[in-house]
């Protein structure tokens, strides 16, 4: 019952989110290189998992470019398949 | 006639006399099949982001081709066969890719330091 009495003084901040876009497209970039490993490692969680274009909000296309690049690298051990403490 | 490009890695266990005779290997196998051999970049001893064959590090090799597509099947056969070569990736380049290749190729150039080290022990 006392979670019914609990007010808050001013109304609390839901942060509006910002509008997502897609990095690619708007920098023009045209190819995802599989060996810069440095750079895939934005495009994936500390486990080594790759994140969701809804967290990401890089197009379909590119998304699955992002995908293939991943996959490569790791399998030329530039990235590991699974891993904790990435960042 | 397509572009590729193969990335593979040697066991560390070689001296670097070996590694460079791997490489001419392969270089000069692709020479024999009427391959034009556009760029190659070694990256010296590198660590692996996962042991592969109980190995933590490997010489990485990078070559970039042009060359029919009969080539490629037997010369990743003789990758198989070899025990130096521990893993390989050959993929064709696609326009976007060859661009971005010969950018990349234009910057290593002007600023040494941003290549990817190369380490002359073995």
């Amino acid at each position: 019952m006392a979670d019914k009495n609990v007010r808050y003084l001013n109304p609390i901040s839901i942060d509006t989110q910002k509008e997502k876009y897609c990095r690619f497209k708007k920098k023009g970039i045209k190819y995802i290189d599989y060996k810069d490993a440095s750079f895939l490692l934005m495009l994936c969680n500390e486990q080594g998992k790759i994140l969701p274009r809804r967290l990401t909000g890089t197009s379909l296309k590119y998304q699955r470019k992002v995908g293939q690049a991943i996959k490569k690298a790791r399998h030329l051990a530039l990235m590991p398949y699974v891993a904790d403490n990435l960042r | 006639m397509n572009r590729y490009e193969t990335v593979f890695i040697m066991t560390p266990v070689l001296s670097a006399d070996q590694v460079a005779e791997t490489v001419e290997k392969y270089k000069a196998y692709l020479k024999e099949n009427n391959a034009k051999i556009v760029h190659e970049e070694s990256w010296g001893l590198r660590k692996l982001a996962y042991p592969i064959q109980k190995k933590s590090t490997g010489f990485y090799q990078l070559l970039e081709f042009e060359a029919d597509a009969s080539v490629i099947l037997p010369f990743e056969t003789e990758f198989r066969r070899d025990e130096r070569i521990i893993r390989f990736l050959s993929t064709r380049m696609d326009k976007f890719h060859v661009e971005y290749a010969e950018m990349r190729r234009n910057k290593s150039k002007e600023a040494p330091k941003a290549a990817p080290a190369t380490t002359e022990e073995a």
